[in-house]
């Protein structure tokens, strides 16, 4: 048996979101909430004047399924991976390691309008080799599930 | 477990992933995971999990990395059912 990596790193939730490549316009993650080893917790609040909105659909604007989809990945996949990667190899690895969607199942059962803010919490159902597999829910502030996916990506080396 | 058996369930257990299903159909030992199954590699780790639930076995990643073929995949279940 080894012990831990010298190098592992446990990150903050400030440090991971800080970590998450994404940027605007495409980051759908505001805060993280709780992370740790098994699970993970993040806010966003879709902005009203996003450029999507425009036509999806003109005049009656709602977050498309694939930004909801992005979103839970960006938490489940893309921050709760950088957490992981980080507790084995420290932020270097982190740094050289480039998260790819790989595959989802998903239902959504709700519709997100400009402005609602949304959580989503994640609990990792496995990371091995590379891959994490997550199970996600997405809920409004008045507590209803508006997304549920299983959802999986790949870090890679860059 | 007859080689036999163990191979029907693995080549069951890549059909769940393969997009090629007729290469699928004629698959040997020799046929190629990847390659001739047309699996998408980031699903390797998908098939390892299934049969190690299939066979109620746990493979390591070292060992994982060494499977290419569907032979392979047979030879390393059965070093582990011993």
């Amino acid at each position: 048996m080894t012990g831990p990596d010298p190098t592992g790193t446990v990150l903050r939730p400030a440090e991971v979101l800080e970590l998450l490549p994404q940027q605007e316009p495409f980051r759908f993650v505001d805060e993280i909430l709780e992370v740790d080893e098994d699970h993970i917790v993040a806010t966003y609040r879709y902005r009203p004047e996003a450029d999507f909105y425009r036509g999806h659909f003109p005049g009656n604007p709602v977050t498309p399924g694939v930004i909801l989809l992005e979103t839970v990945a960006q938490v489940g996949v893309v921050a709760l991976g950088i957490y992981l990667v980080a507790l084995a190899g420290g932020r270097e690895t982190v740094r050289r390691t480039v998260a790819l969607f790989t595959d989802a199942e998903v239902d959504f059962s709700g519709v997100v309008r400009p402005g609602d803010r949304v959580t989503v919490r994640a609990k990792k159902v496995y990371y091995r080799r590379g891959k994490i597999r997550s199970e996600a829910e997405m809920t409004l502030d008045d507590g209803s599930v508006v997304c549920s996916a299983t959802i999986s990506g790949m870090g890679v080396p860059v | 477990m007859e080689t036999s058996e163990i191979q029907s369930k693995v080549v069951e257990v890549i059909g769940r992933y393969a997009k090629d299903k007729e290469a699928l159909a004629k698959a040997t030992e020799a046929t190629n995971i990847l390659e001739d199954l047309k699996v998408n590699s980031a699903r390797l780790v998908d098939v390892i999990l299934d049969l190690e639930d299939e066979f109620d076995i746990e493979v390591e990643d070292e060992d994982a990395d060494a499977v290419n073929t569907v032979g392979d995949a047979i030879s390393l279940i059965k070093s582990k059912l011993g």
